[in-house]
């Protein structure tokens, strides 16, 4: 095992408020006056991060993400604990600070890049390479304050990865710009990590995290929650996030043999007994599906308390945990109400397997409104797992099977 | 602390540039209004209390003495103001550099000072023109500027970097200076000379160690006068240890800076 290139021990920063200036000042001269009020950001902060590995912090606002990142970087300094860095750190805070408005794209590769600690030998080395990434063409010589906010992000994200660094550290900034550039600030942060740089990404975008993502910390109220792969901490944290509104909610989670993680939340006033895929001819379970058969979801809801209202929602998603799909009965207009306790309710639905070969999995919610942030009853995370397989349509490849056809004719004629 | 201004010397040689770009960008004349701007400030007080209040230097053979002399003062008041203004709001204006990027903090005040020494030799070179219009040449002494220069930015950069930082916890600092530094303005013989001034005021004068600073302007551009080295040692040493009383603070703040900004 290759060895950590950041650690993180006992890490912690708190905020001193004081009632009056002077007491802060009087500390700086060798006083030691305690402080009025503490906040502690964060505090007790433990991991560490071995090259190549891509770790992603995620947590609610205000759950300290933020100042840990500062931490790491060095524009705040800890309280208490240490961070130990072990190579280069490039860290995209926020596009485009240090940059001026007057000058041109080419002076505040200068100027920015000199903020960030480079030689101008260096960075004269790096400009073609900059200059290729971020495709500004002639506006490398503009003043920047000609650029829309696209092309500054292109640039400034173009000069913060120019050179590979040991760790790169990156807080949502990668929804700039357009989903061409988008795209490929992603696939270089992925070939740096392939190229064994340890990758630090903040974002509020579960997807994002699950596709780059190996290992993900869950921070809340500015303590570790949670540490482990990227799937079981993400799921963790969408129930986690019904948690705030359903104060009684129940988190259970088990990976089952092939790999897939099962979560369970909710109030579990409403459960389902069964949820099962079916051939929807024969009504036999189905564990491997051909592209373009007729299927049937039949899930079995019991009721354990009165309640007003009733709905059912599915997402469909592959085995990165993207989502391919997903609506409920809110918006199908089919709102169960007065559902009373002791029920069982029976629910069908009927869909053509489009999906294109490969490992898929339904995630039920049984809830009262359209999203489950409201009530809560039972989330399952990857409750049916189904494979696809092409067996009797020609080869196509990608997650989605479209009754495409061609049809050719010749236009021009040889004379 | 020096190794990392070394390693840093292109950023901030760019930002020194940076910074006088950027006052003065997209207009017609450029860094032309740095020099315009206080010669321009000088030439009305010159017409106003010569002309209308009738104020005379004592006497003197020198032609255009009053002139010479209002314009001397004012360049080393405006040095002394410039860096002690600028290095006051450096650290609330890069705030947001500060929060989201590791660099060695000592080189915004630097930056600050770099940009107001740059104007105020670009000021001395467009006050030499103009003294020869006067038909005022110059002399040796002339160089007694160089440590003028020294004092008097030692001085305002040390006062200036504590308030800075005082002023990063509390705003009300730098409303402070900004009445403060009217007064002391008045206190200082630029537009009136120490001889004219009232004699129940002179302790007042001798007391500002800006007297003595501004003097040595004054002495050696209008007078061809070296300064004299007595009246030095209370303004330089207060210079160097506000100087150095300043790294001091600065060092001890520097982790809570960014916590408040």
């Amino acid at each position: 095992m290759n060895s950590p290139v950041l650690v993180a021990k006992g890490l912690g920063k708190a905020f001193r408020y004081f009632r009056s200036n002077l007491s802060r000042f009087a500390n700086w001269m060798g006083a030691s006056i305690p402080p009025d009020k503490e906040f502690w950001a964060v505090r007790g902060i433990d991991f560490d991060l071995r090259a190549g590995e891509a770790l992603a912090l995620i947590g609610q606002n205000g759950a300290g993400k933020s100042t840990l990142l500062k931490l790491i970087t060095g524009t705040l300094r800890a309280t208490e604990g240490s961070v130990a860095v072990n190579g280069r750190i490039s860290a995209i805070l926020e596009l485009g600070i240090g940059f001026n408005a007057e000058f041109t794209g080419r002076q505040n590769i200068y100027q920015a890049g000199g903020l960030m600690g480079f030689s101008q030998e260096e960075l004269a080395a790096l400009i073609p390479g900059i200059e290729e990434f971020s495709e500004l063409g002639n506006f490398l010589d503009e003043p920047l304050r000609v650029y829309s906010s696209g092309m500054h992000a292109r640039l400034a994200f173009s000069l913060a990865t120019a050179i590979r660094p040991d760790i790169l550290i990156v807080d949502e900034v990668l929804s700039v710009g357009d989903s061409y550039f988008q795209h490929k600030s992603f696939d270089r942060i992925r070939k740096f990590k392939e190229q064994g740089s340890a990758i630090l990404f903040v974002s509020h975008s579960l997807g994002d995290v699950r596709t780059l993502c190996d290992r993900v910390l869950l921070l809340d109220k500015g303590k570790i929650l949670k540490d482990g792969p990227a799937d079981e901490v993400a799921d963790y944290y969408n129930a986690m996030i019904a948690e705030k509104e359903n104060a009684e909610l129940i988190v259970e989670q088990s990976r089952d043999d092939s790999g897939w993680l099962h979560t369970r939340s909710g109030t579990f006033d409403v459960i389902a007994d069964s949820v099962e895929l079916l051939d929807a001819g024969s009504m036999e379970p189905v564990a491997v599906a051909r592209v373009g058969q007729s299927l049937m979801l039949r899930l079995v809801a019991r009721v354990n308390r009165e309640i007003p209202q009733l709905i059912l929602g599915y997402m469909l998603k592959d085995r990165t945990g993207h989502v391919i799909w997903g609506t409920n009965t809110w918006h199908t207009k089919q709102i169960l109400t007065g559902v009373s306790d002791g029920q069982l309710i029976e629910f069908l639905t009927t869909f053509t397997c489009t999906l294109g070969p490969g490992s898929y999995s339904f995630s039920p919610a049984l809830t009262s409104t359209d999203t489950h942030l409201v009530d809560n009853y039972e989330w399952q995370d990857n409750a049916v797992v189904f494979e696809v397989v092409n067996s009797d349509r020609s080869f196509f490849i990608g997650s989605a099977w479209i009754d495409a056809s061609f049809e050719m004719r010749r236009i021009s004629y040889d004379l | 602390m020096l190794s990392a201004i070394w390693r840093f010397r292109y950023f901030i040689m760019a930002s020194v540039y940076g910074e006088l770009k950027g006052r003065y960008a997209r207009s017609r004349l450029g860094l032309l209004w740095s020099i315009l701007n206080p010669l321009a400030q000088a030439a009305i007080y010159a017409i106003i209390l010569s002309e209308v209040l009738g104020a005379k230097l004592g006497t003197s053979e020198i032609k255009g003495a009053y002139p010479i002399y209002l314009i001397s003062g004012m360049a080393a008041w405006g040095l002394f103001s410039e860096i002690l203004n600028r290095c006051l709001s450096v650290f609330v204006e890069y705030a947001g550099t500060l929060k989201k990027i590791s660099f060695p903090r000592i080189c915004l005040p630097i930056i600050v000072w770099g940009g107001a020494l740059v104007n105020h030799l670009m000021l001395l070179g467009s006050m030499f023109v103009v003294f020869l219009f006067f038909g005022h040449y110059p002399t040796w002494s002339w160089l007694a500027i160089i440590p003028g220069i020294v004092l008097i930015s030692m001085f305002a950069f040390g006062l200036g970097m504590m308030l800075g930082i005082f002023n990063v916890f509390s705003r009300d600092v730098g409303q402070i200076v900004a009445v403060v530094l009217q007064l002391w303005f008045w206190l200082t013989p630029v537009v009136y000379s120490v001889a004219t001034a009232p004699a129940h005021v002179r302790w007042l004068l001798d007391f500002n160690p800006m007297t003595a600073l501004v003097g040595i302007y004054q002495n050696a551009l209008l007078y061809g006068l070296w300064p004299s080295l007595p009246a030095l040692v209370f303004p330089a040493c207060l210079g160097i240890a506000f100087f150095a009383l300043s790294f001091v603070l600065f060092r001890r703040a520097s982790a809570e800076l960014v916590d408040v900004l």
